[in-house]
Formats: C-alpha cells, sequence, structure tokens
C-alpha cells in the first residue's frame, strides 16, 4: 500500500533541525525579537552615555522641585509652592476634563448630525452636509484660535461686562457665576441623590420587565426625573437648603469668588467638540446606512414611526459598525487636546514643555507625557472594545 | 536567506556607530562649510526673517561674526527656528552647533543642561506693559490683575516669584507663542503682558494702538541674554565668546565696517602712532591672535568688516535706527558707564 508521507514536519520523520519548517520560523522569531531587544537597548545605553557626556542628569527627582509659577485653571488646588509633580498632575487632570467632555459632546452632537444628514428634508440634509464638508476640511488648530479670537471678541471687557441679575456675569475674561458653598447638613443631599439615582434605575428595571411581560409602557423618563432631581430638592428644602451661595464681585481688575468657566476652556470644548462631531456624524451617517433597507421597510410595515424606526431598530444594529471607529475618534480627541497650548489652556503638554525648558530635562519631561497618553488611549480603546462586544449581535 | 545578512549588517553598522568620533566643533563646523546657529523663531530686532527670508536681529549678526571669523563669510550660516522647547534640546543633541536665542544665563541651566554661557550680547530685565487707560503707574499695583506670558520660558518662573514677593495674586494666561499672547493682550484678554524689556519693545510695534501702551517702570528681574554653547569643548567656546569681544574691542576704539580698512592703514607696521592692540587684533601684526582659536589671521578684521562693531550692531537692530528705538542702556560700553566690558585682545 503506498504510502503517503507526511512531509518533513510530520511525526516520526526524522529530518535536520534547519529544515524543520516550525523550527525554523521560530529561529526567525528569536532572532527578529533579539534584533529588536539589541536596537532599543543600543538606543537606551547610547542616550545615557551622551547625556552623562554632557553632564545632564538624569532621573526623576526634578518632580519635587517648586515649580515657581502658576497655571490660569486647575481641578486641584495649586499655588506657586507647589511641586513640578503636582501641575503636571493638574495638567492630567485638565486634559482628562476636557477630554471626557469633548466625548460627550461630540457624540452627541455627531449623532444628531449624522442623522440629520440622512434626513428626507432637503434644508436640513444639505445644511449638515455643508456643516461636515467644511468642518472636516479646516485644520484644528485654525479653528480653535478662530474661535478663541470670536468668544474673545464677542463677549465685553471685564469692566463692561453683561451682568444677568447681579448673579451670574459674562465677560471675556468668562462667565462667572456663583460658586455653592455646601453646608453641614449638605451630605444628606447627596445620599438623596445617590438614592435617587438607585430608584430609578430600580424603576426603569421593573417598568422594562413589565413592558416584556403585559406591553404596558411606564413613563420612566418622568419617574427617573422625579427621583433624581425633585426628591434631593425636597429634602434639601425640608433640611433649610444647606448651601451658601458664593457671589462673584468685580474687585481690582477681576471678579473675584463665583466660579469661572473661562474662555480658554470653553474654546477648547467648543472647537473640539464642533471639530469632532463632522467625523462621528459621518460615522453613524455609514453605520445607518449599511443596515439594509429592509429593515426599515419592515419596521414601517409594524406600524412603528420613523422616530422609533430609528431609535429601536436601526441604530441598535448599526452600533456594531459605528463602535470601532468611533473609538478611533476619541482617542483623537484625546491626543488633539494637546493643542489647547495655542489657546492657553494648561493642559499635560503645556506643562510639560514649562517644565522641560526650566528643569531642563527633555527625556524623562517626553516620557511622563507618553506614558500619560498611551495609558489614556489604553484604557479608551479597552473600554469601547468591552462595549463593542457586549453590544455584538450574537449570530445563530 | 536575505534576512540573515540584513540582520548582520545592521548591527555591524550600529556596531560601527557607537565608535563615535570625538571631532571639535569647530572641526565638524568647517567640515560642513557653515554655522548652524539656533535662533528665535521671530522676535523683531533679535532674529526675524523678512519676506524675503533674509535673517536679521542682534543675534543674527552674532552668528554672522562666528561665520565672519571661521570662513571669512558672514553669510556661511544656517538659521534654525527653535521654540522655548526645543531649543536645548536640540543644543545637547547636535543639531545646532550654536544657540543665539536671547537665552538667560542662570544658575540651572548652567549646572544642569550640560550647556555653557560665555558672552552676555544683551542686557535684558523683564518688564511690564499694560493700557494706558488702566490708571496704573506701578507693577506692584497690579494686584489680582490678569497676565499674559508666553509659556516655558524664565518669564513665568519671574513672575511667580514677583508675586510671591508682593502678594499679588496675578492670574497668568499662558500660550505657547509669543504673537498669539501678544493678540490676547490686544483683544483684552489680559490686564499686562509681560516679557523682558527688549521684547515687550518689540511686541509693542505689533500691537493695534502702540500708543496707548505703557511699559511699567519695574525691572522685576535680571536677564542676561547671550549665546549658548555645549559643554566640554572649550575651543569653539572660546571662539563664540571672542567674536562678541572683539565687536566691543572694535567699538571702544571707535572701528566700523567702514573705516575698518582705513584704520588698518593707519596702523600698518611701521607707521607713526599706530595701536599696538589695533595691530595685534586686526591681523597686521602676526599676534598669533588666531592660532590658539584655530582660527585664521584676519578672523578679527573679517567680523568688522562684514558685520560691524557692537554699536553699530546694537543701532542698527534694537536701538535708535530700528523699529524698537531702545536706548543702550546697560548695554554702553563700560567706558560710558554700561556693563559691556572686554577683555585686552593680546
Amino acid at each position: 500500500m503506498a504510502e503517503i508521507s507526511a512531509g518533513p514536519s510530520g511525526h516520526g520523520a526524522s529530518v535536520v533541525w534547519w529544515r524543520d519548517e516550525r523550527k525554523r520560523a521560530l529561529l526567525w522569531q528569536i532572532l527578529v525579537v533579539a534584533a529588536i531587544a539589541a536596537a532599543l537597548w543600543f538606543i537606551a545605553s547610547n542616550t545615557i552615555e551622551n547625556l552623562r557626556t554632557l553632564g545632564v542628569p538624569l532621573g526623576l527627582d526634578f518632580l519635587e522641585f517648586p515649580a515657581g509659577f502658576a497655571i490660569s485653571f486647575s481641578l486641584i488646588p495649586t499655588d506657586l509652592e507647589s511641586s513640578i509633580g503636582r501641575l503636571i498632575l493638574a495638567g492630567i487632570l485638565n486634559t482628562l476634563l476636557a477630554t471626557a467632555i469633548c466625548i460627550v459632546l461630540s457624540t452627541i452632537l455627531g449623532f444628531l448630525i449624522g442623522v440629520l444628514r440622512l434626513s428626507h428634508n432637503y434644508l436640513v440634509s444639505r445644511l449638515a452636509t455643508a456643516y461636515v464638508e467644511a468642518i472636516r476640511n479646516v485644520p484644528l488648530l485654525v479653528q480653535l484660535l478662530f474661535w478663541y479670537v470670536a468668544i474673545v471678541k464677542l463677549f465685553p471687557n471685564v469692566r463692561q461686562s453683561i451682568n444677568l441679575g447681579d448673579v451670574v456675569f459674562l465677560s471675556n475674561r468668562g462667565i462667572y457665576a456663583p460658586r455653592p458653598v455646601p453646608q453641614d447638613d449638605f451630605s444628606m443631599v447627596l445620599v438623596a441623590v445617590a438614592a435617587g439615582i438607585a430608584i430609578a434605575l430600580g424603576v426603569r428595571y421593573w417598568a422594562k420587565r413589565r413592558q416584556e411581560a403585559t406591553g404596558k409602557q411606564f413613563p420612566i423618563g418622568v419617574a427617573a426625573v422625579c427621583a433624581i432631581l425633585l426628591f434631593p430638592g425636597l429634602v434639601s428644602f425640608i433640611l433649610g437648603n444647606p448651601v451658601e451661595w458664593e457671589l462673584p464681585a468685580l474687585k481690582g481688575f477681576n471678579f473675584q469668588g463665583g466660579i469661572v468657566l473661562q474662555p480658554e476652556l470653553a474654546t477648547l470644548i467648543i472647537g473640539l467638540s464642533i471639530y469632532t462631531a463632522a467625523f462621528i456624524a459621518e460615522i453613524v451617517r455609514g453605520g445607518i446606512l449599511a443596515i439594509s433597507h429592509g429593515q426599515t421597510e419592515a419596521a414601517y410595515a409594524l406600524g412603528l414611526r420613523p422616530s422609533r424606526t430609528l431609535r429601536l431598530v436601526v441604530v441598535p444594529q448599526s452600533l456594531r459598525i459605528i463602535v470601532p471607529p468611533l473609538t478611533s475618534q476619541y482617542l483623537n480627541i484625546a491626543k488633539n487636546t494637546t493643542l489647547a497650548g495655542a489657546i492657553a489652556y494648561p493642559d499635560i503638554f503645556s506643562i510639560i514643555g514649562t517644565s522641560l525648558n526650566q528643569t531642563g530635562r527633555a527625556v524623562e519631561n517626553i516620557a511622563i507625557m507618553m506614558g500619560f497618553f498611551l495609558l489614556v488611549s489604553l484604557v479608551i480603546s479597552w473600554f469601547m472594545n468591552w462595549y463593542n462586544r457586549r453590544i455584538a449581535l450574537v449570530e445563530r | 536567506m536575505k534576512m540573515k545578512y540584513l540582520v548582520a549588517s545592521v548591527a555591524l553598522l550600529a556596531g560601527m556607530s557607537t565608535a563615535a568620533h570625538a571631532a571639535s566643533t569647530l572641526e565638524s563646523v568647517k567640515a560642513a562649510g557653515k554655522v548652524k546657529c539656533g535662533v528665535n523663531t521671530g522676535l523683531t530686532g533679535f532674529a526675524a526673517p523678512n519676506d524675503q527670508g533674509v535673517w536679521s536681529g542682534l543675534d543674527v549678526d552674532l552668528c554672522k561674526a562666528v561665520a565672519a571669523a571661521i570662513f571669512g563669510n558672514a553669510d556661511a550660516v544656517e538659521y534654525k527656528p527653535l521654540n522655548a522647547e526645543q531649543r536645548f534640546t536640540a543644543l545637547q543633541s547636535g543639531e545646532v552647533d550654536l544657540l543665539s536665542r536671547n537665552t538667560t544665563w542662570t544658575l540651572s541651566r548652567d549646572s544642569q543642561l550640560g550647556l555653557d554661557f560665555r558672552a552676555i550680547n544683551y542686557y535684558d530685565g523683564q518688564g511690564f506693559m499694560v493700557r494706558k487707560d488702566l490708571g496704573v503707574s506701578s507693577a506692584t499695583e497690579l494686584k489680582g490683575a490678569t497676565v499674559c506670558v508666553q509659556e516655558g520660558t524664565t518669564t513665568e518662573k519671574n513672575l511667580g516669584d514677583f508675586d510671591k514677593q508682593y502678594g499679588l495674586g496675578t492670574q497668568p494666561v499662558k500660550f505657547k507663542e509669543s504673537d498669539q499672547a501678544r493678540a490676547a493682550y490686544d483683544e483684552g484678554r489680559c490686564d499686562a503682558y509681560t516679557t523682558d524689556a527688549s521684547g515687550l519693545a518689540a511686541e509693542r510695534t505689533g500691537l493695534k494702538a502702540p500708543a496707548d501702551q505703557i511699559i511699567l517702570p519695574e525691572i522685576i528681574s535680571k536677564e542676561p541674554l547671550g549665546p549658548v554653547v555645549r559643554h566640554g569643548d572649550s575651543q569653539w567656546a572660546d571662539i563664540v565668546r571672542w567674536a562678541h569681544f572683539v565687536m566691543l574691542i572694535g567699538e571702544e576704539k571707535g572701528i566700523t565696517s567702514a573705516n575698518v580698512d582705513d584704520v588698518k592703514a593707519k596702523n600698518a607696521n611701521g607707521v607713526e602712532g599706530a595701536d599696538a592692540e589695533i595691530q595685534r587684533m586686526l591681523g597686521i601684526v602676526d599676534g598669533k591672535m588666531g592660532e590658539g582659536l584655530g582660527l585664521s589671521g584676519d578672523w578679527a578684521y573679517n567680523i568688522l568688516k562684514q558685520v560691524g562693531n557692537y554699536g553699530e550692531v546694537f543701532e542698527r537692530n534694537v536701538g535708535k535706527g530700528s523699529k524698537l528705538g531702545l536706548e543702550r542702556g546697560l548695554n554702553a560700553l563700560w567706558t560710558q558707564g554700561g556693563l559691556q566690558y572686554a577683555p585686552p585682545a593680546r
């Protein structure tokens, strides 16, 4: 009987190791990994050697040096005595704040524009198209500078600021509003808010179960608003409104007190959200168009209105297609916040730049910034991939 | 098969390049045929390109002086515009041979960056500019004011120190580029604008209403601006330093780019009343002045002929003959009560 030879990698065939395909492939991989490791080691050791020759110190001790400069906006309290490490942390929080707000706003706006572009209304769809084409094709830095100049020119000087009831002031230094200073009993109100959220989620869960069982709908939205807003409001009223308001007042050159939304943060949020929304709109439109028209027709045949069709039938299916490119856009938002230096928003890039200039430690500072962005990007993409898997349609 | 040779040859090349040649800066500059000079991206009076891309300024003239000393040609310079973050790394890594970018000489920069400061071509100080209608006459009155600064420079730190000393509580608004800071100040985003006094004069020319601005009298810091070189190459540092000193000695002796040939003739060997220092410096008598520096005998003559003396350089870039209109002030010669003093050329 003819025996089919199993070839060089077959069992029992004794062959020299360098003719064995699997072993050869393994050898190549080991060599390539070793070469890459050697290259990286060479770069690192060369850098360290050159820096040592120049006499430049290498290490993270500079993070404890007092920075000696102030920043215009920070979520954590900083002053002139703060260390460089603390200011870098403030920069990190500023970047994260801008990124988070922009992600939310651009997603909402992007979905809206994307759906509007598919509208049957001629004017609406053409306006959405014009928006997408115009915003996508102008560089982001130019748009940010445009918004900054527009906002600073639009609002009056701080001494002639627009006065809304002596409580809110609009000027080109920012929008000043009263700041709530929580008093002792405020923690009860916070507990009430948490309880309200829990109640709202519980009601939603119960209402969905009831709808699946009996078909009767329950006004979840109204119930949620009552639980989250009215209930804590009631608690606060009973406790005598345990909140003091600190009003902004014009003293000397600027307003003191109150909270302020500075034009820098506002510009970054507006400019970056509008820019990214144009890209998200196209992603959403592509996702919706990818769903077969039969789905829409079937939904219409069942008597569902177009808005319900979109919300309940088309978009859930299109999310599979939308979410991966959406991840890229979110990562772009995180990285595009580095342009904030052009409009004086103290994000991490701007603070690292100052730290680099003052301490001269280029390698460590850039490494910190790269590490931060890598971490943020990995977290965003990990979360989006998890979400993508969760909403994936399970096919039979 | 090919992969193996590729990997092997890359490893070999990598090995060869680690045996780095310790060529001196002067040798590599002579081999390149030009001086790579790091300058400001655009600061009127110090380093700015005109609309034909020709660079001019106080710092640019120092680069030209170094090039004239080495090559006999003041235009043998490649200008690399650098912003505040790039400048030190560019010099450390060898991308530029000389950093002539209105850089302040400070202790931390001198000791921690592996760089050397060898000359001060402009004694400056930080000041504030405000609008006249603010009614402020002193920087100590700026309590709680908003101040526009360019980030990353000694300006920020000095503002912080001044703030702490007088308890002003100023709010800084920091921009990456100085023109954005100036534009924001012009729009009224800030009450005051702060940078070196020479920079204030330069930026004021770009505002909408320069006549409505005043520069407050306080100078809150010392800003000795000068060229920077790398540690470890003293000969190159000496060349840069003496290029500046030659321009000072030239002004002391009254030698200008126009009359340097006459002066050379008047001080030729054997002429009555010849100045020995001029003879040595201009290479009339071979005093071997250029030898230690690795330069030819007429290096100083070339500097004075092609660039001029310090007074000429000052006047045409930042002085009365320029848009800035600054007084000599601290930058006058020591014989006129200023701080510019050159060691003797002997």
